[in-house]
C-alpha cells in the first residue's frame, strides 16, 4: 500500500516540482526512486518528529507540497502538538502518512500499534482523515491529495486480502462507498476491518440476512448524509474499526445516529480499552479481541436475537 | 557606528515603543511585560533596519522573513507592527478584548506581518528551518529571523532544529536568543543550566555572536555582518535584561506574570518618558 502511495507521488513530482516527502529516518526503500530522481526535495530530516512537523510547516508556508512519512505513534503522537498548532490550525498544506494502522506491526510490540490516531486526528479542525483499504484506493488518494489544498492525515495499514477493489475505485473524499446492499443489517467499516465486513456479510448471508457494507474510508468529513440516510432505512447498524473502541469510527457513526433520533440496535466492534497483555502478530492480536468475521458474525447474530425475544 | 542623532533616534523610539507596550498590557490586564521590554532593541532593530519587509506589500514574495518564537512577547511586537504601518492604531485598540483582533499570543496573519501562529514554545525554530531550506532551494536571497527566549531553549525540539539547520548549511538563517536569564518560575540557571549556551550552539555547527540586546550599535553591527560565516546557521546570543527599561521591573520574575496598577503604571510612564 505505502509503495503504491508514493509511486504516485513520484510520478506526480516528475511535473509538478512543488512536491516534497520528508521522513524522520523510516521506510527503509520505500524512498529510493523518488530520493534519485529527486534529491534536493527529499529529507530525511532525523529521528525528530517535532522538528519533521515544524519544517513541513515553513517549507508550506513558502507555497510547497509537502508529504511527510513516519510510522503513525511517532509521526503523530510525538509531534501532535506541531500537528495541532503548526498544520492544523494554521490550515497549511501538508500531508500526514502513517504507516502501521492498528495491530499492522504486530510482534514489534505496543510501542508501534496505532489505536487512538483516529481518535485524534479526528478531533483536529481543518484535518481531514482518510483510511484506505487496499493499493487501489490508496493510490487513487494519493492523486487526491496534490490538489486538496488543506491537511490530511492518511492513515495506512495492512492490505486486505484479497485486495477489496478489482478496478479502479470511484472513490471521493467525504463520500462513503457501498460494497454490497442487502435490506437487514448495515455495517460501516474502515481500512484493514473491510474485508471482515464483507466475510461477516457472506456468513451472514447464509442465515438469510441481507447485509449492506460501506466504506468509510474518509473519517472526516464523515459522510453524514449517507449515515443519516441508513439510519433511517435500517434498524441494526453495527461498525468495524482496527482501532480503540473509543473516538473512531464507531463514535463518529453513533453521533451522527443519536442526532438523528436513531433508535435501532446499534454496536460497535472494535478494540477493547483494556489492552491484553498478549504478544503476537498482527491477527492474532486481531484474533484475541474478536476481531474477526466468525466471532462478530455470531455477536450480530445474538444482538439481533435478543432484541426479537424482548 | 551610530551617529549621536541616529543614536538619539532610537533610544527615543525604543521609549516610545516601551511605552506603547505599557499602555497596551495596562489597558488590558496582560502578562508578560518583562518578556516584552526584553526584546523592544531587538525588534525596533529587525523591522527598522534590517528587516527587508513593506507594510504597502506584506506579501512581497522575496520579504525577509521574522518568527517571534517566544510568542508571549507579542506586545512589544504589536507596538512595533503599529509603528511601522503593518498595523493601525485601531486594530491595536482590539488587543486582549473580547470581539478583539490580537491575542496574547500571535496568530498567523501575514498582510498584518505575522508570519506564524506562535505561543507554544520551540515551534518556531523547525519552522523558520523550512522557510529557510525553501529560500535556498527556490535559489531566494530572503533571510529567516528567528527570536527565542532562554527558557524556550529548555524544548527539545530547538535542537533537534539546530543540528539540521547546520547539516544543510541553511546561513541565510538567524537564530535570536533573548537571554534575559529568567524563565517562568525562576532563573534559568537555577531550573535548566544553559551555560556554556555559545559552546552548545557552536558545537552544534552554529556560528555564534554574544552581544549586549540592548545596545544599538552592536545590535547592528552584528545582524550587518550575517552570515558570520558562509554555509553556518547564524547565531546571536543577545544578553538582554527582563523588564529593561523600568528600573523597579527589571530583573524581577513578578513581572512575567504581573500588570502594573495606577501607581506603578504612572511611575512607569514617567520613567519611559
Amino acid at each position: 500500500m505505502r509503495d503504491r502511495f508514493f509511486k504516485v507521488i513520484e510520478d506526480l513530482a516528475i511535473e509538478r516540482d512543488d512536491i516534497y516527502i520528508l521522513t524522520a529516518d523510516l521506510g527503509f526503500g520505500l524512498f529510493d526512486n523518488f530520493r534519485n530522481k529527486y534529491p534536493e526535495r527529499f529529507y530525511d530530516i532525523g529521528v525528530a518528529e517535532a522538528n519533521m512537523i515544524g519544517i513541513a510547516s515553513g517549507l508550506a508556508l513558502s507555497a510547497k507540497n509537502v508529504y511527510c512519512y513516519s510510522i503513525i505513534p511517532f509521526l503523530i503522537m510525538r509531534a501532535y502538538e506541531q500537528i495541532r498548532i503548526d498544520i492544523a490550525y494554521q490550515n497549511l498544506n501538508v500531508k500526514l502518512i502513517g504507516a502501521g494502522g492498528g495491530f499492522t506491526y504486530g510482534l514489534e510490540g505496543f510501542t508501534h500499534f496505532a489505536l487512538e490516531d483516529l481518535a485524534l486526528m479526528r478531533a483536529l479542525p481543518n484535518m481531514t482523515v482518510i483510511v484506505p483499504c487496499d493499493p487501489s484506493e490508496a493510490q487513487e488518494f494519493a492523486r487526491l491529495s496534490y490538489d486538496y489544498n488543506s491537511p490530511i492525515y492518511i492513515r495506512l495499514g495492512r492490505n486486505n486480502k484479497p485486495n477489496i477493489h478489482q478496478q479502479k475505485p470511484n472513490i471521493e473524499i467525504g463520500k462513503g462507498l457501498i460494497l454490497t446492499r442487502g435490506n437487514d443489517v448495515a455495517i460501516f467499516s474502515v481500512g484493514s476491518m473491510i474485508s471482515v465486513a464483507l466475510d461477516v456479510h457472506d456468513i451472514l448471508a447464509k442465515h438469510g440476512m441481507g447485509v449492506s457494507v460501506v466504506n468509510i474510508h474518509t473519517l472526516k468529513p464523515l459522510d453524514e448524509v449517507l449515515i443519516k440516510r441508513y439510519s433511517d432505512e435500517y434498524n441494526a447498524i453495527f461498525t468495524i474499526e482496527e482501532h480503540y473502541i473509543s473516538g473512531g469510527l464507531g463514535s463518529a457513526v453513533a453521533e451522527v445516529l443519536v442526532e438523528n433520533s436513531y433508535s435501532g440496535i446499534f454496536k460497535r466492534f472494535g478494540i477493547p480499552l483494556n489492552l491484553k497483555k498478549t504478544i503476537g502478530n498482527a491477527e492474532f492480536r486481531r484474533n484475541c479481541y474478536g476481531l474477526n468475521a466468525k466471532n462478530i458474525s455470531e455477536d450480530i447474530l445474538k444482538v439481533l436475537e435478543n432484541k426479537n425475544t424482548k | 557606528m551610530l551617529t549621536d542623532d541616529e543614536r538619539d533616534f532610537y533610544d527615543s523610539l525604543s521609549r516610545k515603543i516601551r511605552k506603547k507596550t505599557l499602555q497596551l498590557i495596562y489597558r488590558t490586564k496582560s502578562p508578560h511585560i518583562g518578556s516584552s521590554f526584553s526584546i523592544v532593541e531587538l525588534l525596533i532593530a529587525l523591522y527598522f533596519k534590517v528587516l527587508n519587509i513593506d507594510p504597502i506589500n506584506p506579501f512581497y514574495p522575496n520579504r525577509d522573513r521574522f518568527i517571534l518564537s517566544k510568542g508571549h512577547g507579542c506586545p512589544a511586537l504589536y507596538s512595533i507592527l503599529e509603528e511601522r504601518g503593518f498595523l493601525s492604531p485601531e486594530y491595536l485598540l482590539r488587543f486582549a478584548v473580547n470581539d478583539g483582533v490580537l491575542e496574547q499570543h500571535p496568530n498567523i496573519d501575514i498582510k498584518r506581518g505575522i508570519e506564524v501562529t506562535t505561543g507554544s514554545l520551540g515551534h518556531g525554530l523547525s519552522i523558520g528551518v523550512g522557510i529557510a531550506l525553501a529560500a535556498m532551494k527556490d535559489c531566494k536571497g530572503y533571510k529567516v529571523y528567528v527570536l527565542l527566549s532562554d527558557g524556550e531553549l529548555n524544548e527539545g525540539s530547538v535542537w533537534e532544529a539546530a543540528m539540521f539547520a547546520a547539516k544543510h548549511k541553511l546561513d541565510n538563517l538567524v537564530a535570536i536568543i533573548d537571554y534575559n536569564k529568567i524563565q517562568a518560575l525562576g532563573y534559568t540557571k537555577d531550573i535548566v543550566q544553559l551555560e556554556p549556551l555559545t559552546q552548545k550552539w557552536t558545537s552544534f555547527g552554529w556560528s555564534a555572536m554574544e552581544i549586549d540586546g540592548h545596545n544599538f550599535g552592536q545590535i547592528f553591527k552584528t545582524f550587518g555582518n550575517v552570515p558570520f560565516e558562509s554555509h553556518k546557521p547564524n547565531v546571536i546570543i543577545a544578553h538582554t535584561i527582563k523588564g529593561k527599561g523600568v528600573s523597579f521591573m527589571e530583573d524581577k520574575l513578578i513581572w512575567h506574570y504581573r500588570c502594573p496598577d495606577d501607581n506603578e503604571y504612572k511611575k512607569a510612564i514617567e520613567e519611559l518618558s
